[in-house]
């Protein structure tokens, strides 16, 4: 199966006060199209910066990634910025919505950016899948976490991506909500064939995806097949 | 596939700048509430500007009464008179006037008063009117032994129409009270009123002895077939000659706009002041919005937002309210227009019109729209650097403006608009240069102190104080603090309140100072010689000292080095004063020099030899003026004769004093038997003994002047107090803006500090102890901007004082302390009735609502 992702001896090295701080070393590892990936380790592990790297919201310090077939660290921001919008899906913890925009238009931005014609169109498709069809002209103060985090889901998948990245997608959220949401996410994800990569403390949600990088210091310690664990 | 950069879809742009500001319209339009003021100003001033310019234009005629005016301050000669009746056979009709300062006497009360006694034969005015009431009597009065009185003359001695009042030996009939003549404003006749009275009765008066200082004017309606500019031109080496000054309706036209767009100039760099102020309230609210809405940005560019398109979204945003700000502030401003004539009534001899000014509007909206979206660039341009990856976590290494080069760029665009805005009034690089040091270094002042301030607190911060002062303490340091606008914006505008206490206050004290004590404050002039002893007899009979008495002489300069003013228009390159040669001086001969001059070089001779040349001397500034220095040659022409001088010594002269100083002096023994008159200075010590001082003068002597400093004094008062009143109401826009900017900054703050006052309830604080931290904190802001304010406007009145009114430099401390104290309270308050909503309201219920 092709590669979708590909990352090379990457390194982040963050300037804080005047001191180097090495978040990142060494990382080097492949995402197959359509597959799924989870990334775990404790706080501090590196995970979600690794994420940001991927998705190309950060420059590595050392090695490169490429997405789709693009070279993310000769790019500029706003070339990157044009990737994410083709490309990539994001859901975030604490689900990032803009709050001065309606459920609908939160989920027809990222189609308005590509110039996409029907754009409410297809976002109202989008509502109507993760179940709030009335719910779009709701703002996301006047939604709940569930809710907010389903429209999340309908944005990240609006632009078709190729690949979704997830950071915590269920982090605060009760159990139940959880369920439901990791539900409705790997559903569409194998509806649409995207590639998932998860960021994520569960191990229980960590194990619905096909493969599992493990972190520490940030360094990968393991990278394990779902299906070879459990053989 | 080679990755692209997203199309710009300024429609979308557009879109996205409306969604995003759904929740904030209210408190964007609070951010750009700081420039409706200033664009409330200059769309006031454009429009009275505009109108003004229009008013001038379609009055012109009656700002002078007729076609052309011929002046001179003495008597025609032969060939001056030719000049006049030749005019006189190219006109319709035409008029003349004697006029001279003199007092009179109310006969119904005995009330004495100095006057512009205007002595008129013809049917002057031929435009416009003598405004009187009753209307009649512009007409009337000269039909008889009648006179005209202005209207504050008959309000201050209750005079009414049929009264009587004396012109020197004449009691004239009061026809009617004169409202308005031609070319006059009010503040311009405050000093001397005019009475108007028919010239066949001058003569009679008895004031038109040799040596009166008259000026005489000859006002000519000319025919429509004769153009009195081109007429005026042809004339006008012939004039110049016989020092005869002429205008016509164009050239008063011109005169008139010139001096009045200077003002306009003036107010307009007021106004913009004011604009700058709210600039600077605009860029630090729209920071903070920025710093806010940093999130929703970096969700943008995670989702795919280029930018370019992120920085357009806020950039179309403040477009939006800058618009929507200037054309409240133009409209604010047509509606202040209203109010400018009233306030500018005094001082300006037109009819001043109040019509909408639709340029000046959209002259207001568009520099409006452009001063905010300016000053708003400086926090705009930082969101081109916010990484998208802030939607995971906060980013490490926010870029610094500092390294930003676009920051560069707007800070350099920044002051060259203000060069060029400033320039644009000035007309002059160098004072443009000053102005815009001078607004750059109180800036840059006041930015410096607000950072003292924050620095000082962190190096000192005081540990061992209770809670309430260590937190209001570091409300002035932690994130999102208002320190710097605060101070700048409150520093400001008492450096500007505090000038114009100072100014006028050290303006007030010097004229007081000059009526002090042992200083003369009564002057009696155009005493003859034959009256001289009388009158000082006359003086000390009212129980009063003569401090002074002094000759005057009026002499005429024929010639610099040998060069007449014949001389110097047949040749254009001789370096001489042209002005100067010709010109009448009014000269003093004594032996010794005053307490109020000094020589600053060569030698003071006291007196003359027969048949020696004299050594005469100058002060400093007539000799800069005439371009004369010690050892020049200088010929006088005496009544007739000729005497020649030599210049033996240079003065310094104290202006200031109250008693006759000159711009030149002879000794003894060169002009003490030429024809003269005499003034003589007394101190009266109350208003009674001065009117009755002034009855028996007027009675004895009527061609005597009398100045009042009492009277002057209270005259300036008025006129103080009337420029005060415009000065302040220019200066109130700065005020108000520095208010706005003072609100807005407390109250975008307050959405800072909502969170942390919030949790600070919830943990038990009481509202009490809520109040105090903002009390404290905004007591530090006002009292460090306050001060800071009040020594910069003691560096700027210093500077007027020492430079521009050449004054002693006397600030008034107890002002200084009250307005310190004013401000800071002020400020307080300010921050605690917009701190109330937090405190009076349940934790919750504001978290949900405001944040």
């Amino acid at each position: 199966m092709a590669s979708i992702l590909s990352v090379k001896d990457v390194g982040k090295t963050y300037q804080s006060a005047g001191k180097s701080l090495m978040v990142l070393q060494q990382i080097d590892f492949e995402v197959d199209e359509a597959s799924t990936v989870s990334i775990v380790g404790p706080s501090g592990s590196g995970k979600t910066t690794l994420l940001g790297l991927c998705a190309g919201l950060d420059r590595t310090s050392t090695g490169n990634i490429v997405l789709n077939g693009i070279q993310l660290d000769n790019l500029t921001e706003d070339e990157r910025a044009w990737v994410r919008n083709q490309y990539v899906g994001f859901i975030f913890q604490n689900f990032q919505l803009l709050p001065t925009l309606t459920a609908l238009e939160n989920v027809m931005v990222p189609l308005e950016l590509r110039g996409e014609r029907n754009s409410k169109a297809i976002a109202l498709a989008l509502l109507d899948k993760v179940g709030l069809a009335d719910r779009g002209h709701h703002y996301p103060l006047q939604l709940s976490g569930g809710e907010q985090q389903r429209v999340s889901i309908a944005r990240a998948f609006s632009n078709a991506p190729k690949i979704l990245f997830a950071d915590e997608p269920t982090g605060n959220l009760d159990a139940d909500t959880s369920e439901n949401i990791e539900k409705l996410l790997f559903d569409l994800n194998t509806d649409a064939g995207t590639t998932l990569v998860l960021v994520t403390h569960d191990l229980e949600l960590a194990s619905k995806t096909q493969r599992i990088i493990r972190m520490k210091g940030g360094t990968v310690i393991s990278d394990t097949m779902v299906q070879d664990k459990e053989s | 596939m080679q990755p692209k950069q997203n199309r710009i879809d300024i429609r979308w742009i557009v879109r996205m700048a409306w969604r995003d500001s759904r929740r904030n319209r209210s408190r964007l339009f609070l951010f750009i509430s700081s420039i409706i003021i200033g664009i409330a100003a200059l769309v006031a001033i454009y429009s009275f500007g505009d109108n003004l310019e229009k008013d001038i234009d379609n009055q012109a005629a009656t700002l002078i009464g007729a076609d052309v005016v011929l002046r001179s301050n003495r008597e025609l000669e032969e060939e001056g008179q030719q000049i006049v009746d030749s005019l006189i056979g190219l006109s319709q009709s035409h008029s003349e006037e004697k006029s001279f300062v003199s007092m009179v006497m109310f006969a119904n009360n005995g009330g004495t008063r100095l006057v512009q006694v205007r002595a008129l034969d013809g049917d002057f005015p031929y435009y416009g009117q003598l405004e009187t009431v009753p209307v009649s009597a512009g007409t009337t009065f000269r039909k008889g032994q009648h006179a005209l009185v202005d209207k504050t003359l008959m309000l201050q001695f209750d005079a009414k129409e049929g009264d009587s009042v004396k012109v020197g030996e004449v009691l004239f009939e009061i026809a009617g009270v004169l409202e308005r003549a031609p070319g006059q404003s009010g503040i311009s006749t405050a000093v001397a009123p005019a009475i108007f009275i028919p010239l066949e009765y001058l003569p009679a008066t008895g004031l038109n002895q040799k040596g009166s200082r008259i000026d005489y004017n000859y006002y000519f309606n000319l025919k429509p077939t004769v153009d009195a500019d081109d007429l005026t031109t042809g004339l006008d080496s012939l004039l110049e000659v016989h020092r005869i000054n002429y205008d016509t309706i164009a050239s008063r036209k011109r005169e008139t706009g010139r001096s009045f767009s200077d003002l306009n100039k003036f107010l307009s760099l007021v106004g913009f002041v004011a604009l700058l102020l709210g600039c600077i309230g605009v860029s630090s609210a729209i920071h903070i919005y920025i710093k806010e809405k940093l999130n929703s940005i970096a969700i943008l560019r995670c989702l795919g937002a280029s930018s370019r398109q992120a920085f357009l979204i806020y950039l179309i945003q403040v477009l939006g309210v800058g618009f929507v700000g200037s054309v409240v502030g133009a409209l604010l401003g047509t509606l202040i227009q209203q109010l400018l004539p009233m306030v500018f009534r005094d001082f300006v001899p037109v009819t001043i019109s109040s019509d909408i000014s639709w340029a000046a509007i959209v002259q207001g909206i568009g520099l409006g729209v452009w001063i905010a979206v300016l000053f708003a660039l400086l926090p705009l341009v930082g969101i081109r650097n916010i990484a998208p990856l802030n939607t995971l976590r906060l980013s490490l290494d926010a870029p610094s403006p500092i390294k930003d080069k676009w920051s560069w760029v707007v800070y350099g665009l920044i002051a060259l608009f203000v060069f060029s805005y400033a320039y644009l009034q000035l007309d002059g690089v160098w004072q443009t240069l000053a102005f815009t040091f001078g607004v750059g270094l109180a800036f840059a002042i006041l930015y410096a102190a607000a950072s003292l301030l924050v620095w000082l607190v962190k190096r000192f911060f005081p540990i061992s104080w209770n809670y309430l002062w260590r937190q209001g303490l570091s409300n002035l340091f932690r994130p999102n603090n208002q320190t710097t606008i605060l101070v700048v914006a409150i520093g400001l505008g008492t450096l500007f309140i505090a000038t114009l206490f100072f100014v006028q206050g050290m303006l007030i004290t010097r004229v007081s100072l000059s009526a002090s004590e042992n200083q003369p404050n009564m002057v009696l002039f155009d005493i003859q010689s034959s009256q001289k002893t009388a009158v000082a007899e006359l003086v000390s009979a009212q129980g009063l000292p003569v401090l002074d008495e002094v000759p005057i002489v009026t002499v005429q300069l024929e010639a610099i080095n040998g060069i007449t003013a014949a001389d110097a228009r047949q040749d254009s390159t001789i370096d001489v004063s042209r002005r100067a040669l010709g010109g009448e001086l009014r000269v003093t001969y004594r032996d010794e020099l005053s307490d109020s001059e000094k020589i600053t070089s060569g030698k003071w001779v006291g007196s003359v030899a027969k048949g020696d040349t004299a050594l005469v001397s100058l002060e400093e500034g007539y000799a800069r003026r005439i371009r004369a220095e010690v050892g020049d040659r200088l010929v006088f022409n005496v009544q007739g004769v000729r005497i020649p001088t030599v210049v033996g010594s240079l003065r310094e002269v104290d202006w200031n004093r109250v008693q006759t100083n000159f711009r030149l002096i002879f000794p003894l023994g060169v002009i003490d038997n030429a024809p003269q008159f005499h003034v003589l200075m007394t101190r009266v010590p109350d208003e009674g003994v001065s009117a009755r001082m002034q009855q028996a003068m007027v009675r004895q002597f009527p061609n005597v002047s009398i100045i009042d400093l009492g009277l002057i004094l209270s005259i300036l008062d008025e006129i103080l107090d009337r420029i005060g009143f415009v000065i302040r109401f220019m200066g109130g826009f700065s005020i108000l803006t520095g208010f706005v900017v003072l609100v807005a900054s407390v109250m975008i703050s307050k959405y800072q500090r909502i969170k942390e006052s919030v949790l600070l309830r919830t943990m038990g604080a009481s509202r009490r102890q809520i109040l105090a931290i903002t009390a404290l904190e905004y007591f530090f802001l006002g009292l460090i901007a306050a001060f800071t304010g009040v020594l910069l406007a003691l560096g700027g009145s210093w500077a007027l004082a020492a430079f521009s009114f050449e004054i002693p430099f006397t600030p008034d401390l107890i002002m200084m302390v009250l307005l310190i104290i004013g401000i800071t309270v002020l400020t307080i308050l300010v921050g605690l009735i917009n701190s109330r909503g937090i405190t009076s309201r349940p934790p919750l219920e504001i978290l949900r609502k405001e944040v």
